[in-house]
């Protein structure tokens, strides 16, 4: 067991699998002799060489699209997208053809091939750099949407994403990147995507998150023990798509209450999924109408304003109370 | 500090071998075997009659829209016989005469017409990609497949098909670059054909030609006669053994003329002359060949019935399958499918084994959960 932030875990990961798998090969912008923007991929270059670890041209379409033709070819492409931000310069390669490639194909070829993208705010970052798009990809058939919590889930999906005979956007928040460190097993830990997690087991209430609302999640329900006597279950989804029904319905067929969290504007968000996908799966349990605490509808309002905007505990401190009253 | 003049790296040329009346420049005239010729004709005559046959399917509703290929068999068999079966071919939606030649069955590019995806999968040890339909995406993939080709240190290359509207997308730059960066195994093969639906190639770019956009990205292009198809072969037997040597990509410009619609659902009429479309008959691919078949004696009068008995076969046994099962499309969606879509599927499945289609009664689709105590608010007070 190593001590390891999220950069270091999800660099861990890449290693393991480049050492596995000659077929595995890293693409983007500055990942080479950089180690890229959130060195992510330190050192890849120096150890496996350029022919690997690609410093690739400046265009997102280029890359992603590059990227199908290895995967196309047999070749097991990891990019990264600098910023999320960036990603709808080749979204188009994305729905068009990496998302479909199995289906235009008809299984003679597919694209085993991981996107990476640092997403999310609370970083003070300018536009374009802050923004939570999650809800696009999760909304393409044949794409994967991934969002890891911590630095033990950061290695452990991003190593079954790479694994993973379909695409994969794989979200990392960049206010996850240093923010802790934890335990991170020293042989390969894989966890299978699809799955969400309970990160605290609980009855009465069911807080809903991924990704950094997950933090925020922890803390309210720490709150709500302290102040309220009340002992919410925390549920990690980890996979936005596909998403885990099951786990929604059983969680909150047991508490039946839910709040859910994101950090994405709410209208047509993963919530409007996830509260669907709880009325049809626990529907005779709920004791309280669903609540979403997210990002408000409007663009991004710069780094000055996006306290307000973001999720914080206060709000779902707010909304968790409402529903625990109803 | 003088203002110096750089030299492009590669001079753009253009390449002309046997012109539309039949005239030959004997010193360019390409070495190919008597057989070779003979195919070569073939293919193009066969891209025609396909295309001519499948605008009858269209009409009479057996297919859907497509893109006819008319005017264009020379750029296409040109360059594709170029290949060898370890090479790539990555077309875009008009390259009909090129798929044929890479061994595409007639019924899978009827059936792929006819709105089935099945149509659209290679056979199992071809490395051909799928018919592309939104414009210039291919091309960013053949430079992958390069890099694969490169990673692997195997000696194939990758031919890829696009139209001069291709060359304003920005994939088409994004692929160049890449390709040009590193030095792939790529050959670009723009069919020119003037038109990009209604509009002319002067509104899609200022440049004198498109083979010169190649030198900004570091690599040679030329211009050919697209409609004579020894041109269309030299430059392309040239692109292809550089390609195969490690020398990098070249790109190819076919001077071209759709002599067809845009697609079946399209009108040229609206857009363009007729004076026009006459002036580029005359330049027709196929009868300034002939000719040259003829003067050396290679030219086989029973080709068109050949021909027209191969793509009757093709449109039987696109008749003969079997309806498109609407279960399939669940088949190719993801390697294993997750739950909630097997739901879909099983939900799919039992409306199908009900007559008339409805699941309602007697299905095997679970029956809606029980209603809890049903609330009587106002609304529903009688």
């Amino acid at each position: 067991m190593a001590k390891l932030n999220m950069v270091k875990a999800l660099n861990l990961a890449l290693l393991e699998e480049m050492e596995r798998d000659p077929d595995v090969v890293i693409i983007g912008e500055d990942v080479g002799v950089d180690g890229g923007v959130f060195r992510v991929t330190e050192d890849l270059h120096r150890r496996f060489g350029g022919r690997r670890v690609i410093d690739s041209p400046l265009a997102e379409a280029g890359i992603i699209g590059a990227s199908i033709g290895m995967a196309l070819y047999g070749l097991k492409p990891v990019s990264e997208i600098q910023f999320s931000g960036f990603a709808f310069q080749c979204f188009h390669q994305i729905e068009n053809h990496a998302a479909r490639y199995r289906q235009r194909s008809q299984s003679r070829f597919h694209c085993q091939m991981v996107m990476r993208m640092p997403y999310g705010g609370g970083v003070r970052a300018l536009e374009h750099h802050s923004e939570s798009e999650e809800q696009f990809y999760a909304h393409i058939p044949g794409l994967k949407m991934v969002i890891p919590s911590g630095p033990r889930t950061a290695r452990a999906l991003l190593v079954a994403a790479i694994r993973d005979p379909d695409p994969v956007v794989f979200f990392e928040h960049k206010a996850l990147y240093h923010a802790s460190k934890e335990e991170v097993p020293d042989e390969t830990e894989v966890m299978p995507i699809g799955r969400a997690q309970v990160a605290r087991e609980g009855r009465g209430l069911t807080l809903i998150a991924y990704g950094a609302m997950l933090r925020v999640a922890l803390e309210v329900a720490d709150t709500l023990q302290a102040e309220d006597g009340v002992v919410p279950e925390v549920l990690d989804l980890l996979t936005i798509s596909p998403l885990d029904h099951e786990a929604l319905a059983t969680s909150v067929g047991k508490t039946g209450r839910a709040v859910i969290l994101h950090e994405a504007p709410r209208s047509f968000g993963p919530a409007a999924e996830i509260a669907t996908s709880i009325m049809e799966g626990a529907f005779l349990s709920l004791e309280a109408p669903i609540r979403r605490v997210t990002a408000y509808d409007v663009p991004f309002p710069g780094f000055a304003r996006e306290k307000a905007n973001v999720p914080d505990v206060a709000r779902v401190l707010d909304a968790a109370r409402e529903t625990l009253a109803y | 500090m003088p203002r110096t003049p750089i030299e492009p790296q590669f001079p753009t040329e253009r390449l002309s071998i046997l012109d539309s009346d039949g005239l030959l420049d004997a010193e360019l005239e390409p070495k190919i075997a008597p057989d070779d010729l003979k195919r070569l004709y073939r293919g193009m005559v066969l891209g025609r009659r396909l295309d001519e046959r499948m605008l009858k399917l269209q009409r009479q509703g057996r297919i859907g829209t497509f893109a006819p290929i008319k005017g264009q068999e020379a750029s296409q068999i040109g360059t594709v016989f170029t290949l060898e079966a370890r090479d790539w071919m990555v077309p875009s939606f008009r390259e009909t005469a090129a798929m044929l030649w890479r061994g595409w069955p007639i019924e899978k590019i009827l059936a792929f017409y006819a709105g089935r995806l099945e149509g659209g999968q290679p056979g199992p040890e071809q490395r051909d990609l799928p018919v592309t339909i939104p414009v210039a995406t291919q091309l960013p993939h053949a430079v992958g497949l390069a890099y694969g080709i490169q990673y692997r240190g195997e000696d194939s290359v990758v031919m890829v098909y696009f139209g001069d509207g291709a060359t304003s997308e920005g994939d088409f730059h994004e692929a160049a670059n890449f390709a040009g960066v590193w030095h792939g195994p790529v050959v670009f093969v723009c069919q020119n054909n003037q038109w990009a639906i209604s509009v002319p190639l002067k509104k899609q770019t200022n440049s004198r030609t498109i083979a010169q956009k190649a030198t900004a990205y570091g690599f040679p292009g030329i211009q050919v006669d697209g409609n004579d198809v020894l041109a269309v072969y030299a430059a392309s037997r040239e692109a292809v053994d550089r390609a195969r040597a490690g020398n990098g990509p070249t790109l190819i410009e076919c001077v071209t003329y759709r002599l067809g619609m845009h697609t079946t659902a399209d009108d040229p009429t609206k857009y363009r002359s007729e004076e026009e479309v006459k002036a580029w008959e005359q330049k027709d691919p196929l009868t300034r060949f002939r000719v040259y078949l003829e003067k050396k004696k290679l030219f086989d009068p029973s080709v068109d019935e050949q021909v027209d008995e191969e793509i009757a076969r093709g449109v039987e046994r696109f008749e003969a399958m079997p309806p498109a099962d609407p279960l399939e499309m669940f088949d190719h969606a993801y390697a294993e499918l997750p739950p909630h879509v097997a739901a879909e599927r099983a939900e799919v499945a039992a409306r199908l084994r009900v007559p008339g289609g409805d699941a309602g009664a007697g299905s095997a689709e679970p029956a809606s959960p029980p209603m809890r105590g049903q609330r009587r608010t106002s609304r529903w007070t009688p």
